[in-house]
């Protein structure tokens, strides 16, 4: 099975582990991701203004290739996910941004929104399906305590992303109880990790961030997973006393398909 | 040669403000058969009829226009001013030139125009009106309640006391609806009990009541004065007129693990039960879906133990028929599921409630004795934290955009009581406004803060974090003194919005009874027709119309019982006349209009017919039962031949107003 592929700028420098094991993973899985030529960065921020075009039309880009390609989008990094989801509802719904868009860009053929964009997750949920990834599980994860980290731009806005439920999601733990492990479920792990505001307001980010670990630890997680860099980031940079590592969700998937090269996700090395 | 008078209304500045009222009657003076046409600040009042009723007489008038508001505002008062001058009724046309022109346009000179048009459609047509005669039809006098909360119950009562028979038809084993669900009442605290149960007691005891609990409304067809209805009882496995309500029967059966609805689910009741002690009937009803005997044929204890002999496992649900005069519809509410607010962590804390599970909680006759007791752990909660408009006033799309009126009070309610019976408990409320209209309604609020203690806090709860230690972490905002709090709880409670009752939608196309987007009962006019739906001899009663507490719901249930009362103290009924008639020369017996009647008025037989060649032939046509045909006009639609007409309203009058706009 063939999957236009999005990996975005993250995972080309900070995020490499995000990328590279979803690789592996999907090739594992019999999964074939191939990766958009020259595509260009999402944007980083879905630009909320209703008349701000320009911001959106590099992920337009991105879009309509994968449409010219003829197959789905997959997608990894929450954020490009977020931005990229959230363009593509707005080229399908928005007659004045679709027009404007096309009018900009001067494509050979208008884009509307056709393209389907999917989260790496939903390839695992509903294209491999859970119940199918834990028969190719080599190295179940038996009797590890592992916690879900959505943060806020995976799932949000709900209606558009229509990924999952954004206020009580199961996606994620359905994931770590395909590889074998014992999802813990936390109340806070869809609020917000402080995200870009670790850059002016470092102790604000501190905060929400001790919030989040502080939760996932009361109720017993041994580890936590995310498919956010930034939350990753954030997460680490503020684990002082809390002693939870975080992880990728597909270094993870790779260590239960046995094709992480080096260690286990155990903390060691964090 | 015709001779009609135009009557331009001012109608104050309604219409005077944005139409040249003036300009109207002039224009209109020029159209053809035009004898008289002034203008005049009220019509419909006494002086304003009188010009009417004077002109009829004076230019002996064979038709007139009135140009003036909504006729289904006053077409029958200027219907009647023109019969007591002599003037067939179905001879005056109204155009309304207020709703359809003044309100909707700002510019004078337009609506000017536009309104110019409409009387000239509205002459046009009553060149060709014909004057009609009413006939008359009986009325039946009996009543049907559906449903029998409060609403029914106090209809039921106040029809049965004016001495007419009424019928009850209530889903539930039992009647009473949510009130028996509640502690107390605000805003004087009575026990919902004490105040309810004696009216259902009545309710059984009246010679003039029947109830058929259990059962549901499958089919109505008729009409005002003339409805016929179709019940269906469903199988209870029970003989009413055998079980005494000993409750034996409950006592013994070993299917102990059904969620007890009428507890919300927070304790188990047995395959066969009495919903609760004062239940009316109070007949045992056994639940299919959980009894081993029906399922699978192994049991069997109830009938054993019965000594009345009650128990008949092979019963079936019966269908009876039944006419009525008037429907009264008091379907009532639901509070909406929370399936969309997991923020607030219902789906995920048994320690997080609803309100109506806040009274199970807090009700002798509830699951805990009345003790307040959290669901988790059977403890004491000393921090409790009330959520208000949770689905009400929520223009996001995953709620209510209406205010479900009776939260604040009740929530006031359920903070005071709290904090009376438990003072160690520290309550919280948490508003977006206070919304407490109604006598005796805001000192009873200020009590709750003032005396009480309890802390309101306007702002909403962004989050509901359940803790591994047991406790709820509140979120929230306090808008006022703008700051993010953070309240460790024990109980959260919501209060959910209300929804009208699932069952009101199919139920409103049976009647034919319309509703608004949120599946409300509309009213005929909501200020002046409140009780009665726009389809003749429907009635509301109760939330069914709108949000509505006790105490207005009880104001609405007798109000549309006087309704109901002034419509059965009537022998006859006069019939609309414009009614549909079939053309037998043009009818070929296609049976369309048949199929399209809502009310069974067509009929067809085969008739002789002398053709032009001096034959006789045997013809397939449609008859109109006139007594029956509510002028709906379905028929003419449909009829590929043109047969079909409607009086008042023929192709040939509605096409002469198209002309006359067109021109």
């Amino acid at each position: 099975m063939i999957f236009s592929y999005y990996p975005g700028c993250t995972l080309k420098t900070k995020a490499k582990e995000l990328d590279r094991y979803a690789r592996l993973s999907a090739e594992a899985l019999g999964i074939t991701l191939e990766e958009l030529p020259e595509w260009q960065c999402c944007g980083g921020v879905y630009p909320m203004a209703k008349d701000e075009i320009a911001t959106k039309l590099s992920s337009v880009r991105a879009l309509a290739s994968a449409k010219a390609l003829g197959h789905d989008l997959v997608t990894l990094c929450s954020a490009c996910h977020n931005v990229l989801k959230q363009v593509n509802h707005d080229m399908a719904a928005d007659e004045n941004i679709r027009t404007k868009a096309n009018n900009y860009m001067q494509p050979d053929e208008a884009y509307g929104g056709e393209t389907k964009v999917i989260h790496y997750l939903e390839l695992l949920r509903d294209t491999v399906g859970f119940g199918e990834l834990a028969k190719q599980v080599k190295n179940p994860l038996k009797g590890r305590k592992i916690a879900a980290y959505y943060g806020c731009l995976l799932l949000r806005p709900g209606s558009v992303l229509q990924m999952d439920n954004p206020e009580n999601p199961t996606i994620i733990e359905d994931f770590i109880r395909a590889l074998g492990a014992e999802a813990v479920v936390y109340p806070m792990r869809n609020e917000c990790c402080g995200g870009y505001v670790t850059l002016e307001n470092r102790e604000l980010a501190n905060r929400r961030s001790g919030a989040v670990l502080e939760s996932a630890k009361e109720c017993g997680a041994e580890m936590i997973i995310t498919a956010c860099p930034l939350c990753l980031y954030n997460l680490n940079k503020n684990t002082d006393g809390y002693d939870v590592p975080v992880y990728y969700f597909t270094e993870l998937l790779a260590e239960a398909l046995g094709v992480k090269e080096g260690g286990a996700c155990d903390g060691a090395g964090q | 040669m015709q001779k009609i008078g135009v009557f331009v209304c001012h109608c104050g500045t309604n219409i005077a403000g944005t139409v040249d009222v003036h300009a109207v009657a002039e224009a209109l003076k020029e159209e053809p058969g035009v004898v008289f046409s002034a203008d005049y600040p009220y019509m419909c009042s006494e002086a304003g009829q009188n010009m009417i009723k004077d002109a009829i007489r004076d230019y002996q008038l064979t038709g007139a226009v009135i140009c003036s508001c909504s006729p289904r505002m006053h077409e029958a008062t200027f219907r009647k001013a023109a019969t007591s001058a002599g003037l067939n009724p179905y001879l005056v046309e109204i155009a309304n030139i207020r709703e359809q022109c003044s309100w909707i346009h700002k510019d004078m000179p337009t609506a000017t125009e536009k309104a110019i048009i409409l009387g000239k459609a509205a002459i046009a047509k009553v060149h060709l009106n014909a004057p009609l005669t009413a006939g008359e039809s009986p009325v039946t006098k009996r009543a049907l309640v559906i449903r029998g909360g409060i609403a029914g119950i106090q209809t039921a009562l106040d029809i049965a006391e004016a001495g007419f028979p009424v019928d009850i038809v209530e889903k539930q084993p039992t009647i009473g609806g949510k009130m028996t669900q509640l502690d107390k009442t605000f805003p004087t605290l009575d026990c919902a009990a004490c105040i309810l149960t004696p009216k259902m007691v009545d309710c059984a005891q009246n010679e003039n009541i029947k109830i058929y609990s259990y059962s549901e409304v499958t089919d109505v067809k008729g009409f005002v004065g003339n409805f016929r209805v179709t019940i269906k009882r469903k199988a209870r496995y029970v003989d009413e007129t055998k079980c005494t309500g000993c409750g034996i029967c409950t006592e013994k059966c070993p299917m102990k693990k059904v969620p007890n609805e009428f507890n919300l689910g927070m304790n188990n009741r047995t395959a066969v039960y009495i919903p609760f002690a004062q239940a009316v009937p109070k007949v045992a009803t056994i639940d299919p879906e959980h009894c081993n005997m029906l399922k699978n044929g192994k049991c069997g204890v109830c009938a054993k133990v019965c000594t009345a002999g009650a128990i008949d496992y092979k019963q079936k649900d019966e269908f009876i028929e039944q006419e009525y005069g008037a429907i009264v519809v008091a379907t009532g509410y639901n509070p909406i599921k929370l399936d969309r607010y997991d923020e607030f962590a219902y789906s995920q804390s048994k320690d997080v409630i609803t309100s109506l599970e806040f009274e199970r909680l807090t009700n002798a006759a509830g699951p805990t004795s009345g003790q307040l007791l959290r669901p988790s752990d059977g403890k004491h909660p000393h921090t409790i934290v009330f959520v208000q408009c949770v689905g009400s006033r929520d223009t996001s799309g995953c709620g209510k955009e209406y205010c479900s009126k009776i939260c604040c009070m009740y929530t006031a309610k359920h903070a005071m009581l709290t904090r009376e019976k438990y003072p160690d408990t520290d309550v919280y409320v948490f508003y977006i406004d206070v919304r407490t209209p109604g006598k005796n309604f805001d000192e009873f609020y200020r009590r709750a803060v003032e005396e009480y203690g309890v802390h309101y806090i306007k702002g909403m709860v962004g989050k509901v974090a359940p803790r591994a230690d047991g406790t709820l972490l509140v979120q929230a905002s306090d808008l006022i003194s703008n700051e993010q709090l953070k309240i460790n709880a024990d109980l959260v409670v919501l209060a959910a919005a209300i929804e009208p009752d699932k069952t009101a939608r199919p139920l409103a196309t049976m009647l034919t009874a319309s509703m608004d987007t949120n599946d409300f009962f509309t009213e005929a006019h909501p200020k002046l027709r409140p009780v009665e739906s726009p389809t003749a001899g429907i009635f509301l009663s109760g939330t069914c119309q709108g949000p509505k507490d006790i105490p207005e719901t009880v104001s609405q249930a007798s109000a549309a019982a006087a309704k109901v009362i002034g419509l059965l103290v009537k022998d006859k009924l006069t019939c609309n006349p414009c009614v549909a008639h079939s053309d037998e020369w043009m009818c070929n017996g296609c049976s369309s209009c048949e199929k399209v009647c809502p009310y069974g008025a067509i009929t067809y037989s085969d008739k002789e017919f002398k053709m032009p060649d001096r034959t006789i032939a045997i013809r397939r046509v449609a008859s109109v039962n006139e007594a029956v045909c509510q002028g709906c006009g379905a028929c003419t639609v449909a009829c590929p031949s043109g047969a079909m007409d409607l009086k008042g309203f023929s192709n040939r009058q509605i096409m002469a107003e198209v002309d006359a706009i067109c021109k």
